[in-house]
């Protein structure tokens, strides 16, 4: 499977393309309108996290980027490749977006090593000696190195989210989606996952984080963006979103947020 | 609360000792137990006791017919008991896995299709289904299924492959939607995210009734006789009736039976070992 040919190359770019630019985004299910016209942008190396209360459409919106949910209308653009246009190889367009699952999602019946390299051999066509030493190398990266030859069962759902990570990484992906990727834990195996996702962050992986985790927001994020009812209600840089809010809605969920 | 003791405990909500028998609740459940294995017993008793064991031997256990059934009851009765088995189920399996994938498939036409096909074929008696292969397609269309074990095997992988459909489908379901999502976001296509990571899962779950329906199948091949056995494709059952006929006995029977057993009790337990090994990778 190769890359998709550029449509926009050829030209020099003066400015530089956005790594995913949504325009007036729409999602329903059924009569329920999820997401009511999105508009957001995030630029290569940013970090936006996605923040509001459950049904806000935050989720939705992240699952929209790789369009494991088709959206209703509008446009989803990644690296200046339209995929909302049904003649774009999606697959292809898919390796370069990693995106890490609340609920891990490793697969059950492969060693974590196999979880690592089945899409680097199948997708990108790696061989066995390449595929192995790529995911050993992403598995450093996050600590896992040790648990190469284990079923994901025997692992913590720390270390599971982190192998999933890994699994992400294997592909060399230009950019991550982080869907709640720390509610389904315990809280002490929290850290240990945002650790990992602070080291990506710092090393200028474009990511786009959808969490509960304000703290992290707040530390991490370029860019803050309150949703609510399907809307972006609200964005900008973290402090001025998170300790300074200007909507009435923003203001409401961080008081809440505060009192849990 | 209550310390002055026995009598007094059984007016609370749940009697720890009848005050009709006084009896526990734990003597009591023992003492039915003991009376149901005496019961048992007595009628094994009665079995022992009452049965003409020398007459049962003499019409079930002859050892002069029972000698005479070897080899040819394994080399050649056996053998096509499993191979008619083997492709049934090969086939069956193949077709229940495209069957299954046309179900769950986002184009009606071929949820259509596949419904049709299976509420047909699961519907019909199997021995309805040999007669339409071995029979009525010849007559009706010319079309002769080539091979000595052709149409045999051909009529039980229509109906099997029917109801592994269902089966399979059921298993595919069970995987977790995510691990479809997880697939996808890395990049796979649907086909290949179906055979690297959700089918074999499925299959996983699926095991037991999937050897449930193999065993089944394995005794629905003494419905081929309907096809009219030659000496080289003559399975057990058919093997041990013919035996019957010619003996005026029943020990050809007992022959078949037991290797009946042999055959399907080896498997049963086989998957019994695979399915302990899955549960600790899951």
């Amino acid at each position: 499977m190769s890359a998709p040919p550029d449509p926009s190359s050829g030209a020099p770019e003066v400015v530089a393309l956005p790594d995913i630019d949504i325009c007036d985004l729409h999602k329903s299910f059924g009569k329920l309108a999820v997401l009511k016209g999105i508009d957001i942008a995030v630029q290569a190396g940013e970090v936006v996290c996605l923040i509001g209360p459950s049904g806000s459409g935050k989720s939705t919106l992240l699952r929209c980027v790789n369009l494991l949910e088709a959206p209703t209308s509008g446009k989803v653009v990644i690296e200046g490749i339209d995929i909302t246009d049904p003649d774009c190889d999606l697959d292809a367009v898919r390796t370069k977006i990693g995106m890490v699952f609340q609920q891990f999602n490793l697969f059950p019946h492969l060693k974590v090593m196999a979880n690592l390299t089945i899409a680097q051999r199948k997708v990108l066509g790696r061989s066995k000696a390449d595929a192995e030493a790529k995911a050993r190398e992403v598995l450093e990266r996050v600590g896992m190195l040790d648990k190469i030859d284990e079923y994901p069962i025997r692992l913590s759902g720390g270390q599971q989210q982190r192998v999933a990570i890994a699994r992400s990484l294997a592909m060399d992906p230009d950019m991550m989606l982080f869907d709640e990727a720390t509610s389904a834990l315990d809280p002490e195996l929290v850290g240990e996952v945002l650790g990992v996702m602070r080291g990506l962050a710092s090393e200028g992986m474009t990511m786009m984080v959808v969490t509960h985790e304000m703290e992290f927001a707040r530390h991490v994020a370029d860019r803050v963006v309150f949703m609510a009812d399907g809307n972006i209600v609200e964005q900008g840089v973290p402090d001025d979103v998170l300790l300074r809010p200007q909507n009435e809605r923003t203001q409401r969920f961080l008081q809440m947020v505060k009192e849990r | 609360m209550d310390t002055d003791g026995a009598g007094e405990v059984a007016t609370s909500s749940a009697p720890l000792v009848s005050t009709r028998t006084g009896m526990s609740k734990r003597q009591r459940a023992r003492l039915i137990r003991y009376a149901i294995y005496a019961g048992t017993l007595a009628v094994l008793a009665l079995i022992v006791f009452k049965a003409d064991w020398a007459k049962l031997q003499q019409s079930f256990f002859d050892p002069e017919i029972f000698a005479e059934m070897f080899p040819q009851v394994i080399t050649v009765a056996a053998r096509n008991t499993l191979i008619f088995s083997f492709f049934g189920f090969t086939g069956g399996l193949a077709l229940g896995l495209v069957l299954a994938l046309m179900r769950l498939s986002s184009i009606r036409p071929y949820r259509w299709a596949a419904a049709i096909y299976i509420e047909v074929f699961r519907g019909l008696p199997a021995l309805i289904t040999i007669i339409l292969i071995g029979y009525v397609l010849p007559i009706a269309l010319q079309v002769r299924v080539p091979g000595i074990y052709g149409p045999g095997s051909l009529a039980l992988a229509l109906v099997t492959g029917a109801y592994l459909a269902e089966t399979i489908r059921a298993g595919i379901e069970a995987v977790p939607r995510g691990q479809m999502e997880a697939a996808r976001s890395l990049g796979m296509g649907y086909g290949r995210a179906m055979v690297s990571i959700v089918i074999p899962q499925a299959f996983r779950v699926i095991l037991p009734p999937l050897t449930n329906e193999f065993v089944l199948l394995i005794k629905d091949t003494s419905l081929l006789f309907v096809l009219g056995t030659t000496e080289e494709t003559i399975e057990l059952a058919k093997y041990g009736r013919d035996a019957v006929n010619d003996t005026f006995n029943g020990t050809p029977l007992m022959v078949v039976a037991l290797v009946y057993l042999i055959i399907t009790i080896p498997l049963t337990q086989l998957v019994a070992v695979l399915e302990r090994r899955n549960k600790r990778s899951r």
